[in-house]
């Protein structure tokens, strides 16, 4: 119940209005939660108490066989080993390779992009063609890679064989091109959610300012360059920023072709972690790994906010 | 200044290397494809054979859907976690959106903040504790439990809240005068305004629940509950080197959502363009 406020010398009841405007909040004070709660709940449950428990078991000693009691507290330890783990290292060190996609698939995309918005007959096919591999199942698509990369009979080999490459690369099956080519996969299925942005952001640029920039003279070189690059940057700053993140995440394709190896070339971060929360089940370990990709990902989360305003050009 | 003619013909010449250059980008869809009609012993056959000379499509496809290890039942329980797991993000999404934007309550923007804050963190940061709480509350290996981990995305709340801020408060006023409560009000003028956003971000859900790989190798263990990507990495281990009939599963495995997909472009595209971030 609301404490009634008592003023001095007199009593006075709350006027009608006063009282129904009351009922009123808290009527939408409580349908406001009944919508909310279903969502509210979901991610406390299925997303925050986890990331706490991620965050905690990060200094755990513990497996999931040993039950309950067999937790250790081991405070640091599991990030010491981590920063003298090889495997651990590798991981990082490919996820940091592996960034490098990015800038090559954006500006695959972004060339893509103009062309298709500016200079082509048919847009409705190329921007659904080029869609496709980002559509499909990634772990299908990665099958068919894998045996069109077939080292020996596989596809790509015969052909680079027959134009006369007497020993064409092992590709997966070699520790030297294993990485780069997942990172040429990765390139093919990202350029089509890219190009698609690009495509939208290319839509909300003016027409009036090339209209302008043709009355002035400008070429197509300089256009891009003072008109449509610039004017794609906060464009391009989404990109990038779900870019890199989406590197921090990738696994399906590595489950798939090649398992990290070989002997441990194209293991990443999340490979890793699966690999040794679910395959060794070291779970306190697997943890401080997870804690890490965790704070990893919320740094460049939060970086982003910061550079957004410095040098997105609106 | 191009003349009008000279630009059409540049047109064409870019449209012509543009669909030279699609071709070669999906070649590897053609090859899966024209592979999954071949008999074995063509597979390999170099120059490749982009007409198959001897066709055995039927027997590949039969022995896929049909053998020892039936895709038929995989597509069952696609389908089924699909849909419902899109049914339920929906339900929930837009019943959160609208509440966060057409219900002034006093908690709401702190509770916002919590559901954004949720957004920023990794999906497999989390695994492990999922993991256990399955186990424990008994959603391990069952596909009740893949509906649920798929329910609380909070990008649908995004999504559709900026739509739902789009509707103009008077609408909802007047309706409140008339004596309407926000339940119904949701159900029978907010939510028919929002239903191509509700499209939208449904097939978008239902497209990434089809492909996900991952919280089905994590969370279901028995063979009868895989879901279609499961059941395309155990088809391709266990048939080795039948690489025919690994094409055939890998076309069942594509093709119907690509049909799905080319139904649906325009929502699809215009979802993807508004910023929808995958996850």
């Amino acid at each position: 119940m609301e404490p009634t406020r008592e003023m001095p010398g007199a009593n006075k009841p709350l006027s009608v209005r006063e009282r129904r405007l009351r009922t009123l909040r808290r009527s939408e004070t409580i349908s406001g939660f009944l919508f909310v709660s279903p969502m509210l709940i979901g991610v406390t449950v299925m997303v925050l108490i986890p990331i706490i428990a991620t965050l905690l078991l990060g200094f755990a000693d513990w497996n999931f066989v040993q039950g309950w009691d067999g937790i250790k507290w081991v405070g640091l330890d599991n990030f010491r080993t981590l920063w003298q783990d090889e495997m651990f290292r590798k991981s990082l060190l490919n996820n940091i390779v592996f960034l490098l996609t990015v800038p090559v698939y954006m500006l695959i995309s972004m060339v893509l992009a103009i062309l298709i918005d500016r200079y082509v007959y048919f847009k409705g096919y190329f921007k659904v063609a080029y869609f496709v591999p980002y559509i499909s199942m990634t772990v299908a698509v990665a099958v068919v890679w894998q045996v069109l990369f077939q080292p020996s009979y596989g596809p790509i080999n015969e052909l680079l064989k027959s134009i006369g490459i007497a020993n064409p690369p092992q590709w997966i099956a070699d520790p030297n091109y294993a990485l780069i080519s997942i990172m040429m996969i990765s390139v093919w299925i990202s350029i089509g959610f890219n190009m698609i942005v690009y495509i939208a952001g290319l839509q909300s640029i003016p027409k009036d300012l090339y209209e302008a920039a043709d009355i002035d003279g400008a070429n197509g070189w300089t256009k891009f360059r003072r008109i449509t690059f610039p004017l794609l940057s906060p464009t391009s700053f989404f990109l990038l920023v779900t870019g890199i993140i989406s590197t921090f995440k990738v696994f399906d394709i590595i489950a798939v072709m090649t398992q990290g190896g070989p002997i441990g070339s194209t293991s990443m971060l999340v490979w890793y972690l699966y690999d040794t929360a679910f395959v060794n089940l070291k779970v306190g370990y697997a943890s401080s790994i997870a804690g890490v990709l965790f704070v990893l990902v919320m740094l460049i989360t939060l970086g982003q906010w910061a550079a957004q305003k410095k040098w997105v050009n609106y | 200044m191009p003349t009008s003619r000279e630009f059409r013909w540049s047109r064409t010449v870019v449209t012509l290397f543009m669909f030279a250059g699609s071709i070669l980008f999906l070649l590897p869809f053609v090859w899966m494809l024209v592979t999954s009609f071949k008999m074995e012993t063509d597979v390999f056959t170099y120059p490749i054979q982009w007409i198959p000379k001897k066709w055995n499509a039927v027997a590949n496809y039969k022995e896929v859907w049909f053998g020892g290890y039936p895709f038929y039942l995989y597509y069952w329980n696609s389908i089924k976690i699909s849909v419902l797991t899109t049914l339920t993000s929906c339900t929930v999404s837009a019943l959160a959106a609208y509440g966060f934007s057409k219900i002034k309550f006093a908690a709401s923007s702190w509770l916002f903040m919590i559901v954004l804050v949720t957004y920023m963190i990794p999906g497999q940061a989390i695994l492990i504790p999922q993991f256990i709480l399955y186990r424990n509350i008994g959603l391990f290996d069952s596909h009740f439990g893949m509906i649920i981990l798929g329910s609380f995305s909070v990008l649908g709340t995004f999504m559709l809240r900026q739509f739902f801020m789009g509707i103009h408060q008077d609408y909802i006023e007047s309706a409140k005068m008339d004596g309407a409560g926000h339940g119904r009000i949701f159900r029978s003028i907010a939510l028919p305004l929002v239903k191509p956003a509700v499209a939208t971000y449904a097939i978008l859900r239902f497209i990434w629940t089809w492909n996900d790989y991952q919280n089905p190798l994590i969370f279901l263990r028995t063979d009868k509950l895989f879901t279609l990507p499961l059941a395309m990495q155990k088809f391709t281990s266990l048939s080795g080197e039948f690489y025919s009939l690994i094409m055939a599963a890998a076309v069942s495995a594509i093709l119907p959502l690509l049909i799905v997909f080319i139904i649906g472009q325009k929502n699809v595209i215009a979802g993807i363009a508004m910023g929808g971030v995958k996850g």
